[in-house]
């Protein structure tokens, strides 16, 4: 035996691992019964479907503003460079939950929205708690809150981008505008997605705090279920079951995005958790006459 | 005599409170090849960089085939002009850099092809067809699908001077274009240089290579501490020097 500290290591995780299992197939208070029962019921599926509504609008909304506010950070003019670093400041130094619950009750701060030239005429006016629904408000302060963090994630990766690729641009004769959206930005991609993709997955879990103001949202579901059948260790398993999911899901995406941001860049492609299993169980087993040829000089060493 | 392709009055650069150009004048003819040399710190660069306005000049004048870069003169004042103005003048002068700055999210041909689309507005299959005439031209037809990572430094710089030449520029500026090379590789980008020269392309060279001004340059200029020093043929300027300062950086570039 090559390495025994790590075959006991190996054996005292597996160990573990085996008893937590047990526990879990063993301990009736699991109720595994009910999580088959309600992992397809209709309310979860809508709570399902809800969230992603919610994590898709905010990280949309977030995204957009994301990049608005990082290029106002990089103007020259300190105006819009201070008023983006205002926004940042208000709202990544509160808390979401406190702002998801000012949005729901915006109505009592402003009873109706006019949209018009400021100290001028008004074009269109709404009446705040017609408009500002709680789905409305849940979808607001989620994007807008991801707004701030985001800026500055897309501010690193846009001055990440070497100046030198700028100057080529300009040098090409491309527009500020052109330079931004062909050369710098797609570099700067690199840089922006994994944290974007980090985001994402907040942003999915985050979404339960919208549960606060009543949004029937994964968890809300699932609470408004269990209020009735009081079976609330299986609903939260339910619940847990379908974040997992559906943070898997994003993760996987993120690594195709991942891999196409960063073409160029890398004499070797990455490639998926799938195919480095294959090509490790098709070197292992591979024909022996041929490993010997590869690991020639190896060979001579210990073996089992 | 037709007007000089580039031509610059008087031009003062300052960075902060350094000035790195003090009073620039020059005339560069249709077809000529001028060769910048001098020790480092001494302009060079950023003069061809105030050429196409990378830079902001302080005073002077600077045109490029008639075009004022960077203002528009309305009776005796100058104004600035706006970024999408400059664009238009810019397109007419093709720039290579020191470290090539090739856009490493695309493969060569899209290098090339990119900014004859979106500046030029030349449709894809044409902008892609020139890509793959210059490659050829520049001898790295089998690279057109790589990308710059997997491309040698030589290899990179020729694809970067493929790129500006798909503009059509009315003048080449190189900004030591070979010093980030390995020596092995030089020869090959100063031999598309000396082709370009031969076809009669309008040239204005910063470089350490003395061979290379002496050969192809029709005029040299020895700038030292943001003024030029010494101007005329390189078989005046390079080999019987007349100033003090331009003997003494020779002596040392020559000696290595």
């Amino acid at each position: 035996m090559r390495h025994p500290g790590r075959w006991v290591a190996a054996a005292i995780v597996a160990l573990i691992a085996a008893s937590l299992v047990r526990s879990a197939v063993e301990n009736p208070n699991f109720h595994w019964d009910v999580v088959g029962d309600y992992l397809f019921d209709e309310r979860i599926l809508n709570g399902v479907v809800k969230t992603l509504e919610l994590t898709v609008l905010g990280m949309v909304i977030g995204i957009v503003l994301g990049v608005l506010l990082a290029a106002m950070r990089l103007s020259p003019n300190w105006l819009i460079r201070g008023s983006s670093w205002s926004y940042i400041w208000i709202f990544r130094g509160t808390p979401l939950l406190v702002q998801i619950l000012l949005w729901n009750f915006i109505s009592a701060l402003y009873p109706s929205i006019d949209l018009g030239i400021p100290f001028g005429p008004s074009f269109i006016h709404l009446n705040a708690n017609d408009f500002i629904t709680p789905f409305m408000a849940g979808t607001l302060a989620l994007g807008l809150n991801e707004g701030a963090y985001m800026a500055e994630i897309v501010r690193a990766g846009i001055i990440s981008v070497e100046e030198g690729q700028t100057d080529a641009a300009k040098a090409l004769g491309m527009t500020r505008f052109q330079t931004m959206r062909h050369i710098v930005l797609p570099q700067a991609m690199r840089v922006i997605i994994p944290p974007t993709g980090n985001e994402t997955i907040s942003m999915i879990k985050n979404a339960v705090l919208v549960s606060v103001i009543a949004i029937s949202e994964l968890l809300y579901s699932a609470q408004l279920i269990y209020s009735q059948n009081f079976q609330q260790i299986p609903l939260l398993i339910v619940v847990c079951i379908w974040y997992l999911a559906i943070t898997s899901v994003f993760s996987i995406g993120q690594f195709f995005v991942e891999r196409h941001y960063g073409r160029g860049r890398s004499r070797d492609e990455p490639i998926t958790l799938f195919e480095q299993i294959r090509t490790g169980w098709a070197a292992r087993h591979a024909d022996p006459d041929e490993l010997v040829q590869r690991h020639g000089d190896q060979s001579g060493g210990g073996g089992l | 005599m037709a007007d000089p392709i580039v031509k610059a009055e008087g031009v003062h650069k300052s960075f902060a409170r350094i000035e790195v150009l003090k009073g620039i004048s020059l005339e560069v003819d249709k077809g000529e090849v001028y060769v910048l040399i001098g020790p480092s710190g001494s302009g060079k660069s950023t003069l061809l960089r105030c050429i196409n306005h990378l830079e902001k000049i302080n005073a002077g004048r600077i045109w490029v085939d008639g075009d004022l870069i960077g203002y528009r003169q309305v009776g005796e004042k100058l104004h600035e002009i706006r970024d999408s103005e400059i664009v238009t003048a810019r397109a007419k002068i093709g720039m290579v850099f020191q470290h090539f700055n090739l856009f490493p999210h695309m493969t060569a041909t899209e290098n090339i092809a990119l900014a004859q689309r979106i500046v030029l507005e030349r449709d894809a299959s044409d902008a892609r067809r020139r890509a793959t005439e210059l490659l050829d031209r520049v001898g790295l037809a089998d690279k057109a699908n790589e990308y710059p990572s997997r491309l040698s430094g030589g290899q990179q710089q020729r694809v970067a001077i493929a790129r500006a030449l798909a503009m059509d520029p009315k003048v080449m500026l190189f900004d030591e274009v070979t010093s980030a090379l390995d020596p092995e590789l030089v020869q090959d980008v100063l031999d598309v240089m000396r082709e370009l020269a031969r076809e009669g392309m309008t040239m204005l060279v910063v470089t350490h290579e003395m061979g290379f001004a002496r050969e192809v340059a029709n005029e040299v200029i020895f700038m030292d501490q943001g003024a030029i020093v010494e101007q005329g043929k390189a078989e005046q300027v390079i080999d019987n020097p007349k100033e003090e300062r331009t003997k003494r950086f020779l002596g040392q570039v020559l000696e290595h």
